[in-house]
C-alpha cells in the first residue's frame, strides 16, 4: 500500500489509512494516529493528513468537533520521521535535496493550516511523548487535553534546526515568550502539570483518560450553534500566516548547513540511552 | 514537608521505580544502573522522570539527567531541586 492509499468510504465519514484512521459519529470525528513506533510524521502521515483535510472540507458542517488521539502506547507523536528524512538526504544532493524538503514543508503547512482553520472545534488528546512535529500537530488543535504522563518538547535545535511544521509561531500564539525561548533553546521536555500552568493545555486528566475526556469535551462543544462557534474560533485563534511562511524559509536556510546532516546521522545511528537529548 | 536528606530521597526513588516498573523493591540498590535494572528505554525513562517530578513536586529538566544512569546520582540531582 502506498502512502495515504488507505480505504475510504465514499462519504469520507470513515477512513482506515496506513498512519491514521477516522470515524464520524454524531458530529464528532475521531481521528486515531497508529503508526509505529510512535507516530513519526513522514510522507505516509502527510498523505493521510492531506486526505483528512479533504474530508474536513467535504463533510463541512456535519462535523462539530474533531478529536485527535494516538493508539500507540508510547505517546501521541514522537515528531518528524528523522530516519526517512536522513535516508532521503542520502539519495539526493544540493538543490534537489533542498527542493524536496521545501516541498514537504509546504505541503504539511498547507495541511496543518487547514486543520488549524477548520470550522469544527479540534481537540488533541495527548498522552506520553508529544515531541517536535507531534507537539506541532497538537498545537494546531483548539484545545489540548493532556494525560498526566504527557511530556512536551521541541528538541530540534540539537539537529541544528528549528521546528518546521509551524511550531514556533503557534507556540508564540499560546504562550509567553520566556517559556517559548526556554523550550526552544534548551530542548527540554515539560510535563503536563507544567503545560497546564503555562496555559498550553486546558485540562490534565488521569492515566489513559485523555481520549475519553476529549470526547466528553467534544460532546459539550457540539451543543452550541456551529456558526457561532466558528465565528468565536476565528476571533480568538488567528493563524499567524506571515510567521509560518518565515519559518519555512528559516528552516530551509538552516537545513543546508553540513551540521544538520551530521546531527541527523548521529541521531539515526545513536544507541544512547537518551538519544533525544542534545 | 520537611527537607529530605539524600538517603531519604534515594529510598523514595527506589520505591517509586519498583512500583512503576513492577520490579521487586529488594532487587534495587542506589548504585544500580536504572536503565538496566528496570529494563527501560528512553521513552520509559521519560515516564520515570514525570513520576519523579510529580512525587517530589519539582521540575527536573531532562538535560540535567544527561549521563546519569544510577539511582544515587539521580537522587543528588533531585535533592538540588527539592530545596
Amino acid at each position: 500500500m502506498g502512502p495515504g492509499s488507505g480505504s475510504i468510504c465514499t462519504t469520507m465519514r470513515t477512513y482506515k489509512g496506513e498512519t491514521l484512521s477516522w470515524n464520524l459519529t454524531e458530529g464528532i470525528l475521531d481521528v486515531s494516529l497508529h503508526r509505529r513506533p510512535c507516530n513519526e510524521i513522514g510522507s505516509a502521515t502527510l498523505a493521510d493528513l492531506e486526505r483528512l483535510v479533504e474530508a474536513l472540507a467535504s463533510l463541512g458542517d456535519e462535523i462539530a468537533a474533531v478529536v485527535f488521539s494516538s493508539a500507540i502506547e508510547a505517546g501521541f507523536c514522537a515528531g518528524a520521521d528523522l530516519r526517512e528524512l536522513y535516508r532521503g538526504m542520502q539519495q539526493v544532493k544540493g538543490a534537489e535535496r533542498l527542493a524536496g524538503v521545501r516541498d514537504f514543508l509546504e505541503r504539511i503547512h498547507r495541511a496543518l493550516n487547514a486543520i488549524d482553520a477548520a470550522p469544527a472545534i479540534t481537540i488533541a488528546a495527548v498522552h506520553g511523548v508529544c515531541f517536535g512535529g507531534g507537539f506541532e500537530l497538537a498545537l494546531v488543535s483548539d484545545l489540548i487535553v493532556a494525560d498526566r504522563r504527557a511530556r512536551f518538547c521541541f528538541p530540534e535545535l540539537r539537529l541544528g534546526l528549528v521546528p518546521g511544521f509551524g511550531g514556533i509561531p503557534r507556540l508564540k500564539r499560546d504562550l509567553g515568550n520566556a517559556l517559548v525561548r526556554d523550550l526552544l533553546f534548551t530542548g527540554r521536555s515539560i510535563n503536563a502539570a507544567k503545560a497546564l500552568e503555562a496555559g498550553l493545555v486546558s485540562q490534565v486528566v488521569g492515566e489513559g483518560q485523555a481520549p475519553r475526556v476529549a470526547r466528553l469535551t467534544a460532546q459539550q462543544v457540539r451543543k452550541f450553534d456551529r456558526g457561532t462557534a466558528r465565528a468565536a474560533k476565528q476571533f480568538v485563534k488567528p493563524i499567524p500566516y506571515a510567521e509560518l511562511r518565515q519559518e519555512i524559509d528559516l528552516f530551509c536556510e538552516l537545513f543546508q548547513r553540513p551540521a544538520v546532516e551530521e546531527g541527523l546521522r548521529k541521531f539515526v545511528e545513536s544507541t544512547d540511552a537518551l538519544p533525544y537529548l542534545p | 514537608m520537611p527537607t529530605r536528606n539524600l538517603d531519604e530521597i534515594t529510598t523514595e526513588i527506589l520505591d517509586l521505580a519498583a512500583k512503576k516498573f513492577s520490579v521487586p523493591r529488594a532487587e534495587l540498590k542506589p548504585e544500580d544502573d536504572f536503565f538496566k535494572k528496570l529494563r527501560i528505554d528512553s521513552l520509559q525513562a521519560l515516564d520515570l522522570l514525570t513520576g519523579l517530578e510529580r512525587h517530589f513536586s519539582i521540575e527536573l529538566p531532562d538535560y540535567e539527567l544527561q549521563g546519569v544512569t544510577d539511582f544515587r546520582t539521580l537522587a543528588e540531582r533531585i535533592q538540588a531541586r527539592v530545596g
